[in-house]
């Protein structure tokens, strides 16, 4: 009995990870694509892996500058897990994390005479809270007014692009400077390093496992998934649609805003508005290579966050064009989302010719 | 004669499975065939095979004389063969004449000849007696009317081997009637029709020749004239089956759930529960029969949670309640078999523990506090499985894998493992196999026996008249009539549901 239990809960945990063949695929997929597009513009393919690769994992300085890069990567992953989790596409995060990279840069030069603990606590809380806030307004409107969660995101970057622009332009720029970009934040606010390992990333490694067990083990994660799976079932079970939307949609969008304080205060020790572009789009394809699983956000993280790493001394050594990273991330989004793709239109074949034939 | 379809030994092997062992049967222009099995007797992977679609391992399928080849769906389908869904293949916001033309418009330059259409359709729906409004919009139509929609659309592709699969599980009695009288019509025209069902009494009524499949096999072909509906069920089954349920006396107690002056409106606004008092006694089953859409669904809805009230009021063990959503319902002592089990009843891609859970999943032992008990879910997983008889290899798989009888048997699990006061069924049987209906309907029973109060509200009469202690009738919003089920008569309840005696 009690193995039948065991293996029962084992079936479970299986179940959870999901399959991490069609991720691996995807990437070896989009790299031989892109050594093809090498080849034809008479580039070494393998000279521009081993570049990127070696700078990227080959020495500890390079491990510290990809986990760097990694650090707000995890966590903008997270922010669009945690929202599909719950049934919401949170296309927001990149404005997200832009508040929260600016509201903790504010926390950071602006408040002084803090204990450092307290300062990048407190720093930290900014991110998140802002980032929060912005995802609420989104997640307000869906459980509360029914308006789309894509469509409101998308006009909430837009929006907060230009507040944060103008706020890091005007009221918060910093004095006598040309460039578009605030003071830098006090050195007792900074991420402290674990020798050459940034602290912020085990900070989001850490709050990857926290969401993992809170998603797999509690009823708070339980809530988020069923109103995700079905959510007609979920308010028939008395859990209530709107108020888990609504939270799922705050704590994606403060996790999101955790990511730009993380970056702030561990990386760029400022907001500078063209610093962290594109961090929010990479968590959806982070998101995806990492099966929506919190934990398996961590190595889509390292892997991507080492491709940019390595991006400028692959063009130093092979003479690729570090775009060409940004082709293997649009490629490896594109293959990962394939088997959905596929399974989706097999599903809809089955809809129109065997579907309802029982089983 | 030729026949229409002709399948010679087909046998296919699945990993596991044998689903279909070496089948043969034929069907001719007009003629009836009905094809019975429980779910997974193997009529999906035949019908498959018929379709192209899945490749035989060995046997032959010829359509109109002639063998069809492997994956050619589309040139089968130009042979004259058509399939009528249970899930109906219709775009709801367009209308009548729009579905059926849908794929092949008559045009005229580049503009579809709307005109053309709906002389076709006048002219189509007249030669079968199928009348439909072409201008009307499908969404506005009763289930009844789409599903006519459906045949005609295949009716136009010159069909001469028609498949019906369950094409009664969604409709009323009346609507009933009238689909067997029409497929009557179309055979005596000359088409060979395929009907798949679970009702006996529809085969009984409309098939020429029935063919039984259970576990892959071919059990036997029969007909009405040679066998009765016991002899059907016994057939699919494999064991007799007691469709007359044998029910004991009721010790009827105290009332558990009174309703008072009760109005709901339904989805369009429209006040389709129009006051209703009904009292439900501990220890009783209380039948609502009912033609569907006269309020039963409103109603039970509206006790669940699920739908707001307008007036009335709901009283359980002498409480007056407000206005709940469905969890306070289950606070207040309501378990809830809901009619939808797909949409309400189960999270399909959860496992079979998660799903017998569902509704207490934040509740001891299932969770402590913050944090859910693996171990107790499962635990309660294996004893439900073994205790309802859930067929799975494991309580671990998903309840997307398990047959409309199995998934049903879940959800009865899971509302009846809590023993609350009051128990509601909408429509428990609907969709389920005869094994399983037979198991429900003694659950209901055993729930009963233990002292709950069971309202049932099922679209079949039979379902009503076999397990009931008193019959409401519904009809028009109101509840006309309550009767006792002992010595009820069918057709006087049948005219109380038509609205006829007052």
């Amino acid at each position: 009995m009690s193995k039948l239990i065991d293996e029962v809960k084992d079936s479970r945990r299986k179940y959870d990870v999901g399959s991490w063949i069609v991720p691996i695929i995807a990437v070896l997929t989009a790299m031989l694509v892109a050594s093809v597009l090498m080849l034809i513009q008479g580039l070494d393919p393998m000279l521009a892996y081993k570049s990127l690769f070696t700078t990227a994992f080959g020495s500890s300085e390079g491990i510290a500058a990809t986990l760097g890069k990694a650090t707000p990567l995890v966590l903008s992953g997270l922010a669009v897990t945690l929202g599909l989790r719950a049934g919401l596409f949170n296309i927001g995060v990149q404005g997200q994390l832009l508040t929260g990279a600016l509201a903790s840069a504010w926390a950071g030069y602006a408040l002084s005479n803090l204990p450092p603990l307290v300062h990048i606590a407190l720093a930290l809380a900014f991110g998140f809270f802002f980032g929060a806030l912005v995802g609420a307004i989104a997640g307000y409107l869906k459980a509360f007014r029914g308006v789309h969660e894509v469509i409101t995101t998308i006009m909430l970057n837009s929006i907060v692009m230009g507040i944060v622009d103008y706020l890091a332009s005007n009221p918060f720029k910093e004095a006598d400077q040309a460039l578009t970009r605030t003071p830098q934040i006090l050195d007792s606010v900074r991420l402290p390093m674990f020798g050459n390992f940034p602290s912020g990333f085990f900070l989001a490694a850490a709050l990857a496992f926290l969401m993992w067990w809170i998603l797999g083990f509690t009823t708070t994660g339980f809530r988020f998934n069923t109103v995700g799976r079905n959510r007609f079932a979920a308010w028939y079970a008395g859990i209530s649609y709107k108020k888990t939307i609504f939270f799922a949609m705050l704590f994606s969008g403060g996790i999101a805003g955790l990511g730009g304080a993380v970056e702030t205060l561990g990386i760029t020790y400022r907001f500078e508005p063209a610093f962290n572009l594109g961090l929010g789009f990479d968590g959806i394809t982070i998101a995806l290579l990492g099966r929506v699983h919190p934990v398996g956000i961590i190595p889509g993280a390292i892997l991507i966050g080492g491709m940019r790493a390595g991006a400028a001394d692959m063009q130093f050594d092979a003479g690729v064009a570090p775009e060409l990273v940004d082709l293997l991330l649009a490629m490896i989004l594109f293959f990962v989302t394939a088997p959905l793709i596929s399974r989706f239109f097999k599903n809809s074949a089955n809809r129109s010719l065997t579907g309802g034939w029982g089983n | 004669m030729s026949a229409l379809l002709e399948i010679t030994g087909v046998s296919k092997q699945y990993p596991g499975v044998l689903a279909n062992d070496n089948i043969s049967l034929s069907v001719s222009a007009g003629e009836v065939v009905a094809l019975l099995g429980e779910n997974g007797a193997g009529k999906s992977t035949l019908l498959k095979a018929v379709f192209g679609l899945v490749k035989p391992d060995s046997g032959e399928i010829k359509i109109g004389g002639e063998p069809i080849i492997f994956g050619d769906t589309a040139g089968i389908i130009s042979r004259g063969v058509g399939m009528v869904h249970q899930h109906f293949q219709l775009v709801p916001v367009m209308t009548v004449a729009e579905n059926i033309i849908l794929g092949d418009e008559p045009k005229s330059g580049l503009f579809i000849n709307m005109k053309a259409a709906r002389a076709e359709i006048i002219a189509l729906s007249t030669r079968y007696g199928l009348e439909v409004d072409p201008d009307a919009v499908i969404e506005d139509l009763p289930v009844g009317m789409q599903q006519r929609v459906e045949i005609l659309k295949a009716l136009r592709k010159d069909v001469k081997l028609l498949i019906l699969d369950e094409p009664t599980a969604v409709l009323t009695p009346q609507e009933i009637d009238e689909l067997l009288s029409v497929v009557r019509n179309l055979a005596k025209s000359g088409v060979g029709i395929v009907l798949i069902t679970h009702k006996l009494h529809e085969v009984m009524a409309v098939a020429d020749r029935v063919v039984v499949l259970r576990g892959g096999k071919l059990i036997g072909t029969t007909s009405p004239k040679e066998t009765d509906e016991a002899g059907l069920a016994q057939m699919m089954v494999g064991r007799s089956v007691v469709l007359q349920v044998n029910r004991t006396e009721a010790k009827r107690g105290g009332v558990v759930l009174e309703v008072k002056g009760m109005q709901v409106r339904d989805d369009r606004k429209i006040l389709s529960v129009k006051g209703v008092d009904l009292a439900l006694h501990k220890g009783e089953i209380l039948g609502i029969a009912g033609v569907e859409g006269n309020g039963q669904r409103e109603f039970v809805e509206a006790i669940c949670g699920m739908r707001h009230r307008e007036a009335g009021e709901v009283i359980i063990n002498g409480v007056a309640t407000k206005n709940m959503d469905p969890h306070g319902a289950h606070e207040a002592g309501i378990s809830h078999i809901p009619e939808d089990r797909e949409k309400h009843g189960l999270v399909s891609s959860y496992s079979i523990a998660d799903n017998l859970i569902l509704n207490q999943f934040d509740q001891e032992p299932f969770a402590k506090g913050w944090i859910r008990n693996l171990a107790e879910i499962s635990k309660n997983a294996i004893a439900m499985v073994a205790k309802f008889d859930i067929r799975t290899p494991s309580p671990s798989n998903t309840a997307s894998s398990l047959s409309g009888g199995n998934k049903q048997k879940v959800v009865v699990a899971r509302e009846l493992s809590e023993d609350l006061p009051v128990l509601i069924a909408a429509q428990p049987t609907r969709g389920v196999d005869v094994g399983s209906i037979e198991f429900i309907h003694n659950q209901l029973l055993s729930a009963r026996d233990r002292g709950a109060a069971v309202l049932l509200v099922s679209a079949e009469l039979d379902e009503i008249l076999s397990l009931s202690d008193r019959i409401a009738v519904m009809s028009g919003g109101k509840i006309v009539a309550i009767v006792d089920s002992k010595g009820a008569d069918r057709n006087y309840i049948g005219r109380l549901m038509a609205g006829l005696d007052k």
